[in-house]
């Protein structure tokens, strides 16, 4: 690092120095001792285990299915968030934010209490032969609860900044709002919708505490890789060792995938 | 009345607080719609378009508009926006066919529709080309040909020439010209320009303060205008004495530093404010009891020193002056 800018303003005085060392150190040395430490000898053999397998492919698959119940459910939410102007909107705005800050192990209570067993949807889903809790299907609603405001809240922030000028043309030229959807509000919101679907995708990864709460820890059907983390640390460190440095992997590749968006300074 | 209400335009208007005003025209007609800033132009085609609401009605082609009140999408209007608004993800073919898709014509259909409307405002060899690719010119070409494709019977233009290089819109408006002509519905034209109105309208309606302050042919208008706004579009000086106007051109007036003979009623005392080239002659713009623009050869601008700030006297003969009724 040789001089820069900053020096013609004089030396960056030590009560500044000081605690951003110590916040760096606290953000990169576990970091650090997770790659040192990850028994790389005996990584791929690991890998290459059921349980780590299973736990792999439900990861995959519930990730995979929130992002596309994301994708399905939370464009049209963001739509009629941005486009559409009726009551309680920004009450409804409000509600869609709230998971965002919600402790995650509340949410899964929350959801056991409406889908549960004697929850407030229970005897209908009962009736219909549908038992959801303890259930892979359990896993995905709580990966979807979680990370949906995320899409939800970046697609509408692409959609308003849009702007509705070039629906209103649409308009003229004889377009429903179907057609004027399809053709020009979304089109024009696909950063937005690529960032959210990222987004949601990462957050639906790394969930523990609502889908441990809802949907168990059972290996095969609701045991995902932060449960097996959390399950093997117990027993034998080395193999979550191993299970976490492949989720640090797996985020810094989503990272990589959104610097353009996030990581460059102006 | 009855004529254009059936087959033309009968419009008549009021959007609260800004704009109250009757628009008739025959078909194939093309009205120029002029007058400042915030007079209510653009609020009149958003109106005619349904983008504003209205109470009143729009009778179009025979059919009506607001009884009962029909959505944006299925009033027949050819919008030309100020800034184009070209859909920006979209080719300027696909910007084009938008709208014949919109109404259900099949895409291979519509491309080749949008095509012949590209080739015919002369940009046909850009239709691959979006937007951002796009002379300012090119893109308004690309907005035209898009209004015209949907086979409107209302084309609402917004300044169409606004933005544009001066020699791209004088060609732009010759082209324009040819196809207002073979355009066999009702189209309204907002311009700031006399030009416009004098070239390509039958009909010129000036709005001041969201009212009609003057409608008639552009000869008519040109001749006796009725506001200051159109008096200094087309270079008069108008003067108003209780009911009667009096306009006289700035070439008519003559610059003196010192009080002239003659009658009060045709002298006045005023300070230069601005003093620039206008055709082979320097024009005045002094302001005193009017303020009255003058024409001066540049061998007398440099003698009597007709700079900003100069205190001069204008004058202008009897013979010279039209008098007509200010309504």
């Amino acid at each position: 690092m040789t001089a820069r800018r900053t020096d013609t303003l004089g030396r960056p005085p030590l009560v500044l120095l000081v605690p951003a060392g110590l916040a760096a150190a606290l953000l990169v040395l576990p970091l650090v001792s997770l790659v040192l430490d990850t028994p790389w000898a005996t990584f791929l053999d690991r890998l290459g285990s059921r349980e780590v397998g299973e736990a792999l492919r439900l990861t995959a698959v519930a990730s995979g299915a929130t992002v596309v119940a994301c994708l399905v459910l939370g464009t049209p939410l963001a739509w009629l968030l941005a486009r559409v102007d009726f009551r309680g909107r920004a009450v409804l705005r409000a509600a869609v934010t709230v998971p965002l800050v919600l402790p995650p192990v509340v949410a899964g209570v929350a959801l056991v209490t409406a889908m549960g067993r004697t929850g407030l949807l229970g005897p209908l889903l009962r009736e219909g032969g549908v038992s959801l809790p303890y259930t892979t299907p359990a896993v995905v609603i709580a990966h979807t609860f979680v990370s949906m405001p995320f899409y939800v809240l970046s697609v509408e922030g692409a959609m308003r900044s849009a702007g509705e000028r070039y629906d209103v043309v649409a308009a003229t030229l004889g377009a429903s709002r179907w057609t004027m959807f399809r053709r020009v509000t979304l089109p024009l919101a696909m950063p937005g919708v690529l960032a959210g679907a990222v987004l949601a995708w990462a957050r639906s990864l790394g969930e523990f505490g609502a889908t441990i709460t809802f949907a168990g820890n059972y290996p095969g059907t609701t045991q995902t890789m932060p449960s097996l983390i959390y399950t093997t640390l117990q027993g034998d460190p080395e193999v979550a060792r191993t299970l976490s440095m492949i989720l640090l992997v797996a985020s810094v590749a989503i990272l990589a995938a959104l610097r353009n968006r996030w990581l460059t300074t102006p | 009345m009855a004529d254009h209400a059936v087959s033309g335009l009968d419009a008549r208007v009021h959007v609260a607080g800004r704009l109250d005003a009757t628009v008739t025209a025959e078909p194939g007609q093309v009205v120029a719609v002029i007058g400042p800033n915030g007079a209510g132009k653009t609020t009149l085609l958003r109106a005619l378009a349904g983008l504003t609401g209205l109470s009143g009605s729009v009778t179009v082609a025979g059919d009506s508009w607001t009884e009962p009140p029909r959505l944006v999408r299925d009033r027949q209007v050819g919008y030309v926006f100020q800034d184009q608004s070209l859909f920006p993800h979209l080719t300027a073919l696909a910007n084009v066919a938008f709208g014949p898709r919109a109404r259900g014509i099949r895409r291979r259909d519509a491309d080749a529709t949008a095509q012949a409307w590209l080739d015919r405002l002369g940009v046909g060899e850009l239709s691959g080309r979006r937007p951002g690719e796009l002379s300012g010119g090119q893109a308004q070409r690309v907005a035209i040909a898009r209004a015209l494709a949907t086979e409107p019977a209302l084309l609402l233009l917004d300044e169409p020439f606004a933005g544009l290089d001066v020699g791209v819109a004088t060609a732009l408006r010759i082209e324009l010209a040819r196809h207002l002509a073979d355009y066999p519905g009702v189209a309204l034209l907002v311009t700031h320009d006399a030009i416009d109105a004098l070239t390509l309208a039958d009909r010129v309606v000036v709005l001041d303060g969201g009212r009609v302050a003057q409608e008639g042919t552009p000869q008519e208008v040109a001749a006796r205008p009725r506001t200051d706004h159109v008096a200094r579009l087309v270079g008069l000086n108008v003067l108003r004495e209780g009911d009667v106007l009096r306009s006289f051109s700035p070439r008519a007036v003559t610059v003196s530093l010192h009080r002239p003979e003659g009658s009060a009623r045709h002298r006045w005392r005023g300070v230069v404010l601005s003093a620039a080239p206008h055709g082979d002659a320097v024009r005045l713009l002094v302001s005193g009891e009017h303020e009255l623009l003058a024409d001066v050869t540049p061998a007398a601008a440099g003698e009597l020193g007709l700079a900003p700030g100069r205190e001069v006297w204008l004058s202008v003969k009897e013979t010279a002056v039209q008098a007509y009724a200010a309504t």
